[in-house]
């Protein structure tokens, strides 16, 4: 007997691939470190929606509604944390995305990452964390069956 | 099917609609109750193919000309389609960069789709997910392909018009020329139509056509800047008045025609299916045959897996 490729990875998987949406939110202006994350996360076999730069916390909370991402991850390097997040898990909360999963990356200093966790926020991923970590964690943490018999 | 997700989607609950889209995307036992419950309402929504060349703007345009239709009372749904990395599985969905919504409007619905190994530009549960946002009543449908270029002629079975964007500069009239796409399409988009060269392209475009089909009428050629909204009330209107002449007639048999678009690449899929389960099991002395008679082993063995499958009974399809 021989065997041969599958010519379609996606066909022949029987677990649906995990959805993630990653989002900018406020004002920076640099995504490298989330196209960068996109990419890893596509490679590691999830649906990437990639929403872009200068999102609102009512563009993020919509965008995950409509997309029924598993997972938000939101990078921030403008240090204005502390005052979107607060206002982006109220609207996640208000458009019904209350069994999303929301992770943060970017520049967030250690003393902060407590009240963005009382927020609701699952981790925090600071610079230098092996893109590896951020796939195992969400890998982990995304209650798959469960969500396709809601 | 949960009686819970069906109420809410009737009572028009946006998050239950984003749900059963997963659903039907998945092709999950739920998904497929809902689906076949679905199509004896469909076929009120207008559907409109979006095809072109990657980069040609087509997600620019589809958020422009949603805005337009929008201001005229319509309401829209976006499926776009981006690709599947055959090696990982993943994908890297980036349409809705060009689709900001400015403000959140609840008659504006955007769901990016990836391909799923299905070819041609489009996903495996395309037509199923258009049928639900039909059902849940929106207008106008945009289905935006994966930006292939030549022969992605399947998106024309699905829907009710389809639009070939093209911009200048990607080569000579001959390639217009080529089989391919602009057979099928029933309206050619110049876009970008601000760089040097659109206004040739829209001629030969015209010229193309008389060319290959002189006797056909002749299909209309707009010029669109997507990005500063010029020529999209003109491609706006022109898919109203087609959208109301279409509403006019036969619901039964545009429902027909998309059932059995729908039914023919499920058959595809699962003939796709068994063939590749007879190369998986294909053995090894046949590899010192001709393609010929590889071919024919494989047509049979696939055609035994086949028939092992259920078929239903004539009289238990209708309901």
């Amino acid at each position: 007997m021989t065997s041969t490729p599958s010519s379609s990875a996606a066909r022949s998987s029987p677990t649906r691939p995990i959805r993630v949406l990653i989002a900018k939110p406020g004002l920076d202006g640099h995504d490298r470190g989330a196209k960068v994350l996109a990419r890893e996360l596509r490679d590691a076999g999830m649906e990437v929606i990639y929403t872009g730069l200068f999102q609102t916390p009512e563009m993020i909370a919509r965008a995950a509604v409509d997309e029924d991402v598993d997972v938000v991850g939101l990078s921030i390097l403008s240090g204005a944390h502390n005052q979107l997040f607060p206002e982006i898990m109220r609207a996640l909360r208000e458009a019904g995305a209350t069994d999303v999963l929301v992770i943060a990356g970017g520049i967030i200093p250690s003393e902060d990452i407590p009240f963005l966790q009382s927020l609701g926020v699952a981790a925090v991923f600071g610079p230098g964390t092996p893109l590896t970590e951020i796939i195992r964690f969400i890998e982990e943490h995304v209650p798959r069956e469960e969500r396709l018999h809601e | 099917m949960s009686d819970d997700l069906l109420a809410r989607l009737r009572a028009g609950d946006r998050r239950a609609l984003a749900r059963a889209l997963t659903l039907i995307e998945n092709r999950t036992a739920e998904g497929e109750a809902l689906e076949a419950a679905l199509w004896h309402t469909c076929g009120h929504a207008y559907l409109v193919g979006i095809t072109g060349p990657p980069g040609a703007g087509k997600s620019t345009l589809i958020a422009a000309l949603a805005e337009f239709l929008r201001s005229q009372g319509a309401t829209v749904a976006v499926l776009a389609v981006d690709p599947t990395s055959p090696r990982s599985g993943g994908a890297l969905l980036g349409d809705r960069i060009r689709m900001l919504e400015q403000s959140i409007d609840e008659g504006l619905f955007i769901r990016s789709v990836a391909s799923r190994g299905r070819a041609r530009g489009l996903a495996p549960a395309l037509m199923g997910m258009a049928l639900l946002l039909d059902a849940f009543g929106f207008d106008v449908i945009f289905i935006e392909t994966v930006g292939a270029g030549q022969d992605d002629s399947a998106i024309a079975e699905m829907v009710d018009i389809t639009l070939l964007v093209l911009v200048p500069g990607l080569g000579d009239s001959v390639q217009l020329l080529k089989a391919g796409i602009l057979e099928i399409a029933q309206g050619y988009v110049v876009n970008k139509a601000d760089t040097p060269g659109a206004p040739a392209l829209a001629r030969e475009l015209r010229a193309a056509q008389r060319l290959a089909t002189p006797h056909a009428p002749e299909r209309p050629v707009f010029l669109t800047t997507a990005t500063t909204g010029e020529g999209i009330a003109e491609l706006g209107r022109f898919l109203l008045d087609n959208r109301q002449a279409l509403l006019a007639t036969d619901l039964k048999q545009r429902r027909q025609q998309r059932l059995l678009a729908e039914a023919q690449y499920r058959a595809t899929e699962a003939f796709a299916q068994a063939l590749q389960q007879a190369l998986t099991e294909l053995p090894s002395e046949f590899l010192a045959r001709s393609p010929r008679e590889i071919a024919a082993f494989l047509t049979q063995r696939a055609a035994t897996f086949l028939q092992g499958a259920d078929a239903p009974e004539p009289d238990t399809t209708s309901s």
